[in-house]
C-alpha cells in the first residue's frame, strides 16, 4: 500500500514537492554564491578541476554518512553515534589481526562493525523503547570507549601488504579523472535516492516520521522499520569507514570526531525537518557540498578556523529560517 | 549531571560487552613497553619505598597514550616505587575527584598531567597543603603554589627549531606553509609564535599559508589537501603534530606532490620511520618527548626519598625541568627512535 498517499492528498503533495525543489534551488544558489566568492578571491586556484575533485573527495566520507542520517531523521529519529561508530570501525578494521585477512578482511570488518552498531542502536530504540537521542548517545559513548581500548590510543596504519587499498586514494586510481571515493559516494547517494523515492521502504520511512500512529494503523511494522533505519545508518558508517581508511591510510579512535554534528547540520540545511516526515536526499547532498566548499574556501583564502565555524553557524540559522517560512505555506500537510 | 544517561550508557555498554569480548580476540598483541631508554641516573640504588600517584589524560591520542605508557614503564624499573594510576580523563571535575582520592590514599608524591591546568590548580594546591609534593606534568598549573616541580615540553622552541631547520634547508630563500594544531590551545599559539620568530631570521622566507588541523588524522588529510590545492608552489611545510601528519602525508601522496620538504612535530614512530627510510617529503620532526612522564616518575621517586639529582650542584630537585625540542633528521633518527611513540 502507499502510505504516503494515504497521508497526503495529491494536490498538496505536488505543492510541497515544488516547495522542496525551491528550497534545493536556494541551496544551489548558496553554492553558486560561494563559488563566486571563491572565483573572485582566488581566481587562479578556485575555478579548476583540482578544486572540484578536492571538494567532491572531501565531501564523500561525510556525504555517505549523511545519506544514512537523512533516512533516520526523515523517519523521525536521530543518530548521534555516527562519528564514534566510524572511529570504532576504522580502528577495528586496522588492527593487526584483522589486517592479516587482507583488504577483504578490512572492508568486511569495517562494514560489519558499522552494521552491528546500527543493529544494537536499532534494537535499543525500536524494541527497548529508548529515546533515539539517548540510545545513540549511549552508542556514541560505548563505541568511542571501545575504539580507544582497542587501539590503545595508537594510530594504526594500513600495512604495506594492504597498500592496494590505500592506493585507491591516489591519482593513478582515478576513473576518467574521478576519484574512486567520489564514485562510491555517488553510488550510495543514487541508491539511497532510489530507495527513498521509488520503494515501499522509502514511503514507509516518510509515513513513520510524519505520523507514527497513522503509520501503525496503516499496517506498517513500525518497530522493525525503525530498527532497520539505524542498521542502514550503521551500514553507511561502515562504508564511510572504509573510505576514511583509504583517505588517511589509518584507523584511530580520534576518527569521525563531530561527524554527527556535521551530518545532522547538512541534513537540516538540506531541508529535512528535524521532527521527521519530510526531507530530500538531494538537499542533504547539497548541504554537505555547501559545508565542504566553505572549508576549502577558507583554507584557500588563509582565513582562521574560528571564522569558518561562525560562517557555518550563520548558514545553518539562515537555512532553518527559510525552511520555517516554507513549512508555513504547506502547514496543512504537517498538521494532518 | 545526567545519571540517567550514564545508566543507559552503562546498559548499552553491557550490550556491547559481547562485542567487547570479540574485540579482545581480534585486538593487537600487547606492544613491548615503549620505555624510555635514556641513561639511568646515579641515584638508582634502591631506597625507601615510595608510592607515586599518577593522574593523567584520557589516552585518545598517540602522544597522550605514550605519556601513561612511559610513566608505567619507568615505575616498573624501580622496585622501590609503587605507581597508583587513576583512570585517564579529559574532564577537569573527574580528574579533581581522582586527585582527592589519591590524597586520601596518602600517596607520597603526586604526578599530574591536568586536563586543564587552570581548572585543576585548586586540586594541586590541596595536595601540596596536605603535604604531598606535586609534580606537574606538561600543562602547567596557574600557581607555583600548586606544584613542587614542573616537568614539561617547550612548545615555543618547537616552533623556533622547526623554523630554523627549514630556514637552513632552504638556504634562506622560499615560501613556507604551516599546518597547525587546535587554534584555541595555548600550545598552538606558542608553536606558531616560535615558528614565526625563527622565520624572521630569514628575510628571504615568506609564510604564505596556514591552516589548523585539529590534531586528528582525517582533519590533517583534509586541511593539507586544501593547502596543496591553494598553493601549487611552495618550498616547505611545518606540521605541528605527527598524528595529524599521518593524514597530511597521505594528502601529499594523493596529490602526487614531492616538490617541497615537510617537518613534523612530537616524534611519532611512524614519522621517525618515514624520516629514516627517506621515501616521502617528511625530512624531519621536532621532538616533544613523552619521556617527560618517565622523568616525572623518576623525580617523584627522588623527592619521596629526599634525594637530589646528580650532575647538578643543587641539593634539592629543581623547581622546573623543560625538555629540549630536538630536531630529528635522517642523520640522528636512530638516536631518537627509542623515545618515539605509536
Amino acid at each position: 500500500m502507499n502510505a504516503d498517499q494515504a497521508v497526503a492528498p495529491e494536490p498538496t503533495r505536488r505543492f510541497s514537492v515544488r516547495l522542496r525543489e525551491a528550497r534545493n534551488l536556494g541551496l544551489v544558489g548558496v553554492l553558486a554564491v560561494l563559488v563566486l566568492i571563491g572565483a573572485l578571491t582566488e581566481p587562479g586556484q578556485f575555478l579548476t578541476t583540482g578544486t572540484v575533485v578536492l571538494v567532491l573527495t572531501q565531501a564523500s566520507v561525510i556525504g555517505v554518512i549523511t545519506v544514512g542520517m537523512t533516512f533516520v531523521i526523515i523517519g523521525g529519529g536521530i543518530d548521534l553515534s555516527v562519528g564514534a561508530v566510524v572511529a570504532l570501525a576504522t580502528v577495528w578494521a586496522t588492527t593487526r589481526s584483522t589486517q592479516q585477512f587482507g583488504i577483504g578482511g578490512i572492508v568486511f570488518t569495517a562494514v560489519a562493525v558499522g552494521v552491528g552498531c546500527g543493529l544494537v542502536s536499532g534494537l535499543l530504540i525500536a524494541y527497548g523503547r529508548l529515546v533515539a537521542f539517548i540510545g545513540t548517545l549511549a552508542m556514541l559513548a560505548s563505541a568511542r570507549g571501545l575504539a580507544i581500548q582497542l587501539s590503545q590510543g595508537r594510530t594504526q596504519t594500513v600495512t604495506s601488504s594492504n597498500q592496494a587499498l590505500v592506493d585507491l586514494g591516489y591519482q593513478d586510481s582515478y576513473v576518467l579523472g574521478i576519484p574512486p571515493l567520489v564514485l562510491i559516494f555517488a553510488a550510495v547517494a543514487i541508491v539511497g535516492w532510489l530507495v527513498l523515492n521509488r520503494t515501499t521502504f522509502g514511503r514507509r520511512t516518510y509515513a513513520i516520521g510524519g505520523n507514527l500512529e497513522a503509520a501503525r494503523l496503516a499496517g506498517i511494522n513500525v518497530k522493525l522499520h525503525t530498527c532497520l533505519l539505524y542498521v542502514l545508518s550503521g551500514l553507511c558508517c561502515g562504508i564511510a569507514s572504509v573510505m576514511l581508511i583509504i583517505l588517511t591510510s589509518s584507523g584511530t579512535s580520534g576518527n569521525g570526531n563531530l561527524y554527527e554534528l556535521d551530518a545532522i547540520a547538512a541534513v537540516i540545511i538540506g531541508g529535512t525537518l528535524l521532527s521527521g516526515g519530510r526531507g530530500t536526499l538531494v538537499g542533504s547532498v547539497l548541504g554537505v557540498l555547501v559545508f565542504t566548499v566553505i572549508s576549502v574556501l577558507f583554507t584557500l583564502n588563509n582565513l582562521p578556523t574560528a571564522v569558518q565555524q561562525l560562517a557555518k553557524g550563520v548558514i545553518i540559522v539562515l537555512a532553518v529560517l527559510v525552511q520555517r517560512r516554507a513549512s508555513l505555506y504547506s502547514s496543512e500537510r504537517t498538521t494532518r | 549531571m545526567n545519571t540517567d544517561i550514564r545508566r543507559r550508557a552503562f546498559l548499552t555498554g553491557a550490550t556491547l560487552a559481547g562485542v567487547g569480548a570479540l574485540a579482545a580476540c581480534t585486538s593487537n598483541e600487547e606492544p613491548p613497553p615503549a620505555a624510555a631508554t635514556a641513561p639511568q641516573g646515579a641515584q638508582d640504588a634502591p631506597g625507601k619505598r615510595v608510592t607515586v600517584g599518577f593522574a593523567g589524560p584520557q589516552a585518545d591520542h598517540g602522544w597522550l597514550n605514550a605519556i601513561t605508557v612511559n610513566a608505567r614503564a619507568e615505575a616498573q624499573r624501580h622496585p622501590d616505587v609503587e605507581l597508583v594510576v587513576a583512570e585517564g580523563s579529559n574532564d577537569a571535575a573527574t580528574q579533581s575527584a581522582q586527585i582527592d582520592a589519591l590524597i586520601n590514599r596518602k600517596v607520597d608524591v603526586l604526578v599530574v598531567l591536568p586536563a586543564d591546568g587552570k581548572q585543576l590548580t585548586p586540586a594541586g594546591r590541596k595536595a601540596m597543603n596536605a603535604g604531598i609534593p606535586v609534580i606537574n606534568l606538561d600543562r602547567i598549573f596557574d600557581s607555583p603554589q600548586a606544584y613542587r616541580t614542573w616537568v614539561g615540553g617547550d612548545n615555543y622552541r618547537m616552533g623556533v627549531n622547526a623554523g630554523n631547520y627549514i630556514g637552513q634547508q632552504l638556504n634562506g630563500q622560499g615560501t613556507v606553509l604551516e599546518l597547525a594544531g587546535i587554534d584555541t590551545l595555548e600550545l598552538t599559539r606558542q608553536r606558531t609564535q616560535g615558528f614565526d620568530d625563527a622565520l624572521a631570521n630569514y628575510p628571504g622566507i615568506r609564510k604564505v599559508g596556514r591552516a589548523a588541523a585539529e590534531f586528528t588524522v582525517p582533519t590533517g588529510q583534509a586541511r593539507m589537501a586544501e593547502l596543496l590545492q591553494a598553493h601549487p608552489q611552495f618550498n616547505a611545510v611545518w606540521n605541528h603534530d605527527d598524528d595529524q601528519g599521518v593524514g597530511a602525508l597521505q594528502a601529499v601522496r594523493q596529490a602526487g606532490r614531492s616538490d617541497f620538504l615537510m617537518v613534523g612535530g612530537a616524534g611519532s614512530k611512524a614519522a621517525m620511520e618515514a624520516i629514516k627510510s627517506d621515501n616521502s617529503v617528511l625530512k624531519a620532526t621536532v621532538l616533544y618527548p613523552p619521556t617527560m612522564a618517565a622523568s616525572a616518575v623518576r623525580l617523584a621517586r627522588l623527592l619521596g626519598q629526599a634525594k637530589g639529582v646528580s650532575d647538578l650542584a643543587e641539593q634539592e630537585i629543581p623547581a622546573s625541568v623543560t625538555t629540549f625540542s630536538a630536531v630529528v633528521t635522517k642523520e640522528n633518527v636512530d638516536k631518537y627512535l627509542p623515545v618515539s611513540f605509536e
